[in-house]
């Protein structure tokens, strides 16, 4: 998957806002109108805080995303993986004695990072060692661990005293700080991890490797890359943010693991289409991100003022990669002659 | 053991296995002709929901079996013409196509029926279950045969229709020539764009059949994302039947057996968020024991 010009991804976006609009319009609404509200209610400078939320677990399953994507690998799995993280950072609070506030969230954090990165390489084990294809092992394994936490939270581990299907809420102490103005705590925690990421990419040898392997693997694999152990090391690193949004989500916004309330946004798919528009690259994933973060929070807004249902953001995330799809193989048929 | 292998049960599987069997053939078609069809989930809900559409306005089953195939079709043309004309990425295209369904049916749904979630009414004419008088008096027979949709005689009819095709015609043979050498097929003439992008239609048209009988097999709704995985099952029945049709089939057998083994299990006090699980279980488990050599990358 080579990385996209500029020009392309602009194009595409243009392209999808208009056939956005003429699906507004056969629908009986004002495509201008829609576009409005959503640009109001995402930018306006009261609900900016409400964006930006948005916009960190969105990050973060853009990143996910992007990882194993440079290498030229997929991780479908992403849901399963956040399920996961996210159960963890419940429970561990929970089963923990009292202690400081701030050590009980390292740990939940930790642990999440780590059982979800652990779940995301088997996968890649698969891949690696009985060659079952990651694409898609890593999407099978989602299911059985979403169904496994539904379970877990709607019998055994369930806070009685609610209606939902839910976890006990987390004490006051061990949730993720404010850093005011709205903005929650992970907000910090995804910019460290997004400077991490594109430092990673462009100046250690690590994401070099990654890149050239993206490029061609058995060039990779000549220069002296193990591309096992490095299938293995980018699906922990893609699963372990993925459980690190879950931990983000659960300690920082609803205090307690709900079923389905990490997956109801679907952070997991717009975060791959993110990745998929800048091919990996985390600089571009990160801006693609963002962009989808303003389209959703801005789609809340125009549901409510206008009865356009909010999907409408997600149809044209997607048609934003099927355009960019083709079009990259019109780039390659030219090239190609 | 025996009160649980019950005719129940066989005719639970039959059906679970029917929209799975069709979407493993469209899969197995795309895989001979060299096209990696990953958008069969998303085709399978455009198809769900185009079913329910036509049977909801046309009141009638067949009106909505109809609109599902063409609906799928029509969709699956992005793929067609994604992955020949404009040689994009089999791969991206898919993803998007599935995501664009989930998005779009959603979309459509609360813009033509204006609900969300769930769409429920009794205007929604499902597909009659075709009984056989004659196997009342065989329980198990009567089980596999009788009380069965057009559509699961057609699967299996069309999956016999394929094997002869695929292997022993001679279009067949430049299908399978062009998956398998399209260098080669192109100089003995074949036009291998072409008979990837009706390829990848057909099989349109197929998971379109396996959406309609989701959405009007046995329950008469749709829901969002209503195909829930199964167009992924059915990649992998693909995969273990290394793109040969008829063994696709055979897995799929297998998968809806575990399906209908889940619903057992629910109706024996099993919580259903387990019992969910059961047919995923099954598949990882058949691709770990049906898994090809290790292969250099």
């Amino acid at each position: 998957m080579r990385r996209l010009r500029p020009p392309a991804a602009v194009l595409a976006v243009t392209a999808a806002l208009g056939l956005g609009a003429l699906l507004v319009a056969a629908s009986g609404a004002d495509p201008l109108t829609a576009y409005g509200a959503i640009v109001t209610g995402a930018l306006a400078w009261d609900t900016l805080p409400n964006t930006l939320n948005w916009a960190v677990p969105l990050v973060g399953m853009t990143l996910a995303a992007a990882v194993p994507l440079r290498g030229g690998m997929v991780n479908l799995g992403g849901d399963g993986q956040l399920v996961l993280g996210g159960l963890v950072a419940a429970l561990v609070p929970l089963a923990l004695p009292p202690a400081p506030g701030a050590f009980i969230i390292a740990l939940a954090m930790l642990a999440a990072v780590f059982a979800a990165a652990a779940y995301a390489a088997l996968a890649a084990w698969g891949e690696v060692r009985h060659g079952i294809p990651m694409l898609v092992l890593s999407l099978l394994l989602s299911y059985p661990m979403i169904g496994l936490a539904s379970w877990l939270v709607g019998f055994p581990l369930r806070d009685h005293s609610s209606g939902l299907p839910q976890t006990v809420l987390i004490a006051a102490s061990a949730r993720l700080p404010e850093l005011g103005a709205g903005i929650g705590g992970g907000a910090l925690a995804m910019l460290l991890v997004a400077v991490l990421a594109v430092v990673a990419d462009r100046r250690l040898v690590a994401g070099y490797a990654l890149r050239m392997r993206g490029l061609n693997p058995r060039f990779a694999a000549y220069g002296g890359v193990r591309p096992g152990r490095q299938a293995l090391a980018a699906m922990a690193i893609s699963g372990g943010l993925a459980g690190l949004v879950g931990a983000i989500l659960v300690l920082g916004a609803q205090f307690r693991f709900t079923d389905g309330a990490l997956l109801s946004p679907g952070f997991t798919w717009s975060g791959l289409m993110a990745a998929l528009l800048a091919g990996g690259e985390p600089a571009g994933a990160i801006a693609a991100a963002l962009f989808f973060a303003v389209l959703q929070t801005g789609a809340f807004a125009m549901q409510r003022e206008t009865a356009v249902p909010r999907v409408l953001a997600m149809i044209l995330q997607a048609v934003v990669i099927l355009l960019l799809a083709a079009r990259h193989g019109l780039d390659r048929r030219q090239a190609g002659g | 053991m025996s009160g649980f292998v019950s005719p129940f049960l066989v005719h639970s599987a039959v059906q679970a296995i029917t929209p799975l069997l069709l979407a493993a053939l469209a899969g197995s078609l795309c895989a001979q002709a060299g096209v990696f069809n990953i958008a069969l989930e998303g085709q399978i809900l455009v198809g769900a929901f185009a079913a329910v559409a036509g049977s909801f306005h046309f009141a009638g089953a067949a009106a909505g079996v109809a609109c599902g195939a063409a609906a799928a079709t029509l969709f699956a043309l992005i793929l067609a013409c994604g992955s020949t004309m404009l040689r994009g990425d089999a791969i991206v295209i898919g993803i998007g196509m599935n995501l664009l369904a989930s998005g779009l049916t959603a979309y459509l749904l609360r813009q033509m029926f204006g609900v969300s979630g769930t769409f429920d009414d009794p205007r929604i004419i499902g597909l009659p279950a075709l009984r056989i008088a004659a196997l009342d008096r065989a329980p198990l027979a009567a089980a596999v045969f009788s009380g069965q949709t057009a559509l699961t005689w057609l699967a299996w009819g069309v999956t016999a229709l394929i094997g002869v095709g695929l292997f022993r015609t001679a279009p067949g043979l430049r299908l399978r020539g062009v998956g398998a050498e399209a260098g080669a097929a192109a100089t003995l003439g074949v036009a291998v764009g072409r008979y990837r992008a009706a390829t990848v239609l057909g099989a349109g048209a197929l998971t379109g059949l396996a959406g309609a009988q989701l959405a009007l097999g046995t329950i008469s709704v749709f829901s969002e994302d209503m195909s829930a995985g199964r167009g992924w099952i059915a990649v992998v029945a693909v995969m273990l039947g290394r793109n040969n049709p008829l063994l696709a089939a055979l897995a799929c057998v297998l998968f809806g057996f575990a399906d209908a083994v889940g619903l057992r299990l629910q109706s024996l006090g099993m919580a259903s968020q387990l019992t969910d699980i059961a047919p995923y279980l099954v598949t990882l488990a058949a691709l770990l024991l049906g898994r090809r050599p290790r292969q250099p990358a």
